[in-house]
């Protein structure tokens, strides 16, 4: 027990000086248990992320479009990937981790639970789902566990493209027809709550958040995130005459932050409960895609099987 | 259904030429080719490598964090491995 209290003080000292925490040292069983938590739902987040996107790829308006939107679903894919590996550096298995989120035990970001109406969708995910994922992940990059942080700033030089790919979108149809104005228009309405959301709740009422910070995985909260994500977001949507339906959204010059309305916090709970107008759906189309890709499965096993008898008989 | 957890493969990735190879990440693979292939897939879709390794993790040996202080202490009383030990008075030599 005291030993536990020394080395977890030792602990606490190496992260206050800023050292980096690797796989194989000591560190608290909380610590691992909510980076494995943490971790792990953000990768669940970036492969159902592909669903929402997915939907849109046999039906972008032109080739270029439609090569762009591949390559950034592929993205998605890649960083669930690499977030999925820094998980396992903790000491569980791919297997656990994925079998959480099949079975519904583990959970992923609420965004994905919104549907994606219109072409214009794709713009406002771009711009703004993955706009707010970058603040986020921008302050992970410099987390104190290594193989998280490192995953991060991977990830980040990647979302780049996704966010301004999302702007040029919007940005487009703000210049088209009246028609693709209002698609655009309508996006916005319907994303900017949730976008909102994704930081999570008020820092009063997010119950891992002083371990998180005090272990230096969270290094700002979850409202001062919010914050930079509206104060930066402002200006671009005045850039394409979009508007952010928020009728308190206000720039406010003693605080040099914009002031904005109250989450609807039932939704953000609702949505978080599996509620969300996707929720069922989603995973659906997930088990579904896990089910059917178990051939593919099979036959990579049997053929590295097959390849290892040769070369043990050759 | 299959659904055991293939086995893991260290990356490394070399960015150009002349640079060492880097630890990128890792993969799971059923065999090599596919590791090196999943590799590729996961951790250089813009270029980022121009070589890449996949070792099977089992086979990497490492230091324990715990035994670091002796396991490298022997380096550490040696001063004269480093050229500014030495007085060479009134040139530089470097």
């Amino acid at each position: 027990m005291t030993d536990e209290k020394e080395l977890e003080k030792k602990f606490q000292e190496r992260i206050d000086k800023g050292e980096v925490i690797e796989p194989k040292d000591w560190m608290p069983e909380r610590y691992r248990k909510q980076l494995i938590r943490m971790m792990s739902q953000h990768a669940h987040s970036e492969i159902v992320g592909m669903l929402p996107e997915g939907n849109w790829i046999t039906r972008a308006p032109s080739l270029r479009r439609k090569a762009i939107l591949l390559a950034k679903v592929q993205d998605e894919a890649g960083h669930g990937l690499y977030i999925y590996s820094g998980t396992e550096t903790l000491g569980v298995s791919r297997e656990e981790i994925v079998g959480e989120f099949l079975t519904g035990k583990a959970k992923y970001s609420s965004i994905f639970n919104y549907p994606t109406l219109t072409w214009a969708d794709m713009g406002a995910i771009g711009w703004l789902v993955d706009g707010a994922a970058i603040v986020n992940q921008t302050a992970l990059a410099k987390c104190s566990y290594g193989p998280y942080a490192r995953a991060m700033v991977r990830i980040c030089k990647e979302e780049n493209f996704h966010h301004k790919q999302g702007y040029e979108i919007l940005a487009h149809l703000m210049k088209g027809t009246p028609e693709q104005k209002q698609m655009a228009q309508d996006s916005i309405n319907r994303f900017w709550w949730p976008s909102l959301m994704m930081f999570g709740p008020h820092d009063a009422d997010s119950p891992h958040s002083a371990d998180l910070m005090r272990w230096k995985v969270k290094l700002h909260s979850n409202d001062t995130l919010r914050q930079r994500f509206i104060d930066r977001t402002v200006s671009q949507a005045e850039n394409i005459g979009i508007k952010l339906p928020d009728p308190e959204l206000k720039w406010n010059e003693a605080k040099q932050h914009y002031d904005f309305g109250e989450i609807n916090w039932e939704e953000f709970n609702n949505v978080i409960r599996g509620n969300g107008p996707c929720n069922k759906d989603r995973m659906k189309t997930r088990r579904q895609a896990h089910e059917n890709g178990a051939w593919v499965r099979d036959a990579a096993e049997a053929y590295a099987r097959k390849q290892e008898k040769k070369s043990i008989a050759a | 259904m299959s659904d055991t957890q293939w086995p893991l493969w260290e990356v490394f990735t070399q960015k150009r030429q002349g640079a060492p190879h880097e630890h990128a990440g890792s993969v799971h693979a059923p065999d090599k080719e596919m590791a090196l292939q999943n590799a590729r897939d996961v951790y250089s879709r813009r270029n980022e490598a121009i070589s890449l390794w996949v070792v099977p993790s089992e086979a990497i040996v490492a230091s324990t964090p715990e035994e670091v202080g002796s396991f490298f202490d022997p380096a550490n009383d040696k001063a004269y491995r480093h050229p500014n030990f030495y007085k060479t008075p009134g040139v530089t030599l470097d």
